[in-house]
């Protein structure tokens, strides 16, 4: 399958610390790849780079022929890609519409896009009005979600989506990120929760001190716990 | 004079100063809301909006009305433009770090003071008021162009209200705001919104200067209390928080015109700097700010 990302030999610095040393990855499309690594290895680093929110001073992220190293963050969303970081990260002093429409105006999205996320999220359509600081957990994650879903992305990065969520709602997640698949978008997702990178993920990358150690179909993970074990340190 | 209709009279002086200081402060809490930038110069911003509202003002024959309808435009457009560009030469190049840019406002504050006392002068200068009205009360006359001063305040801070929360401009700048990193992630020019914002701060400034030039006069080193007040405001308000700064300047302004009225100016100005006291000690984001991301 064609790949519709690829970082390839990235170096990403946080101020003059040096985290991601030359990455790599590919991305195909319609496929959901999972990062998996310690604390610190540089999951949230290589997402962040891609969204052009850490320096990046080497290497190139290249989408659909363009180098995404070389534009400014604010431009990274226009070429399709959407992000849902860690903790949600949610306006939270603005109302859910009002979060909504900052995800429409990042690619020009309008009324058709707000209404297909809200027939995804229902249960948003009842808040719109409420301040986005005062849902719940997984209210909030399916706000997140909904407000990067509203660029109408082809490649979509996860940034720990289930943490802290409750089984129903991480259930609720792993469908929706499911049916992104169906639907063709691409899914870079960071998850801590082995079994969710598990039951999700076509293939598994295995970072480590801001490398991408390697990468694996699924099937060889689950049939393999010493991957997990090697990499986690659990399993 | 009765105490009623003294206390209305020390009312209406104090809601003329809560006016100014209102536009004067919202344009510093913008700037401080959105850019985390404590701008220094602010009150630079306000004197250079005189000085050019007498330099507009008496480049016009004719009637008084006409110089001051063009200050009113030119004035604010001329102090937005130089805010823009110190933005641009100092403040984006210091990638807005919080520390550093207080101490280029400084440096701001002496260039722009020091280039007024250069081509302006060191004099105070009248601008005549656009119209010379008085309006009969029953116990005293006031002027009307004092009452056009509240009522022009009123108006450009719904404006601004309007703007900052029925708006996609306000919006931008409110995401900017609460989550500078998130909303580049979703396609919002952080720079260019700092930019705008703090051209747009520099402006409200210029505005409020301009209406109160016909009341003080235009020199060179007015821009101090201002500057002065405008944090009083902001600190007591919260950090970009319009109605915080509306709540806050009509408090400043209206207990420094009753109680110099009735006690005396240095016991308002102590009231205003303890109640600052109490807001940093036991609310720090202000009585109507959001603490930052």
């Amino acid at each position: 399958m064609a790949d519709v990302l690829t970082l390839s030999a990235v170096d990403a610095y946080y101020g003059e610390v040096q985290v991601l040393r030359g990455f790599d990855l590919s991305l195909a499309k319609g496929e959901v790849l999972c990062l998996l690594g310690r604390n610190g290895a540089g999951k949230t680093t290589a997402l962040k780079a891609i969204m052009g929110l850490v320096a990046v001073r080497g290497g190139t992220i290249m989408k659909d022929g363009t180098d995404l190293s070389k534009l400014a963050p604010h431009e990274v969303p226009k070429a399709g890609v959407a992000y849902v970081p860690q903790g949600r990260r949610l306006f939270s002093e603005l109302t859910v519409a009002e979060n909504l429409e900052i995800g429409l105006m990042a690619r020009g999205k309008g009324r058709v896009t707000r209404e297909a996320v809200l027939d995804l999220f229902p249960v948003l359509r009842e808040r719109l009005s409420q301040r986005s600081g005062t849902l719940s957990g997984g209210e909030q994650q399916m706000l997140a979600m909904a407000r990067a879903l509203c660029i109408e992305p082809d490649v979509l990065l996860l940034d720990e989506p289930t943490e802290g969520l409750m089984p129903s709602m991480i259930a609720r997640i792993r469908e929706t990120v499911a049916g992104l698949r169906e639907r063709g978008v691409s899914t870079i997702l960071v998850e801590q929760r082995v079994d969710a990178v598990l039951s999700l993920a076509d293939r598994v990358a295995f970072i480590e001190n801001g490398q991408n150690r390697e990468t694996v179909d699924v099937e060889k993970v689950r049939a393999d716990p010493a991957y997990v074990h090697r990499y986690v340190g659990v399993g | 004079m009765a105490f009623g209709p003294y206390f209305l009279l020390a009312s209406l002086e104090g809601l003329v100063t809560a006016a100014v200081l209102a536009l004067t402060a919202l344009g510093l809490s913008l700037v401080f809301g959105v850019m985390r930038v404590v701008n220094v110069a602010h009150g630079e911003f306000f004197m250079l909006g005189a000085v050019l509202a007498w330099a507009v003002s008496t480049a016009f024959a004719g009637h008084p009305s006409v110089g001051f309808v063009a200050a009113l435009f030119v004035a604010p457009l001329v102090v937005g433009g130089a805010a823009l560009l110190s933005e641009r030469l100092v403040l984006r190049r210091l990638g807005y770090d919080p520390e550093a840019t207080i101490v280029a406002t400084i440096g701001m504050l002496y260039i722009i003071q020091q280039l007024a006392l250069t081509f302006y002068g060191a004099d105070a200068r009248p601008v005549q008021a656009p119209f010379n009205v008085r309006i009969q009360l029953p116990w005293f006359g006031y002027s009307g162009y004092k009452l056009f001063v509240i009522v022009a305040a009123i108006v450009l801070i719904l404006a601004a209200w309007f703007v900052l929360t029925r708006t996609k401009i306000g919006l931008v700048m409110r995401a900017t705001q609460y989550d500078r990193e998130t909303a580049q992630a979703f396609g919002i020019p952080v720079d260019r919104v700092y930019a705008g914002v703090f051209a747009l701060g520099a402006m409200l400034a210029a505005v409020a200067a301009v209406l109160i030039v016909p009341i003080q006069q235009a020199h060179y080193l007015m821009g101090r209390d201002p500057l002065l007040l405008s944090f009083i405001v902001v600190i007591i308000g919260g950090l970009g928080s319009l109605r915080g700064t509306v709540i806050a300047a009509l408090l400043i302004g209206l207990s420094d015109g009753i109680i110099s009225v009735f006690f005396s100016p240095t016991l308002a100005k102590m009231l205003a700097t303890g109640l600052v006291a109490m807001v940093l000690v036991f609310r720090p984001q202000g009585l109507f700010g959001v603490p930052a991301r």
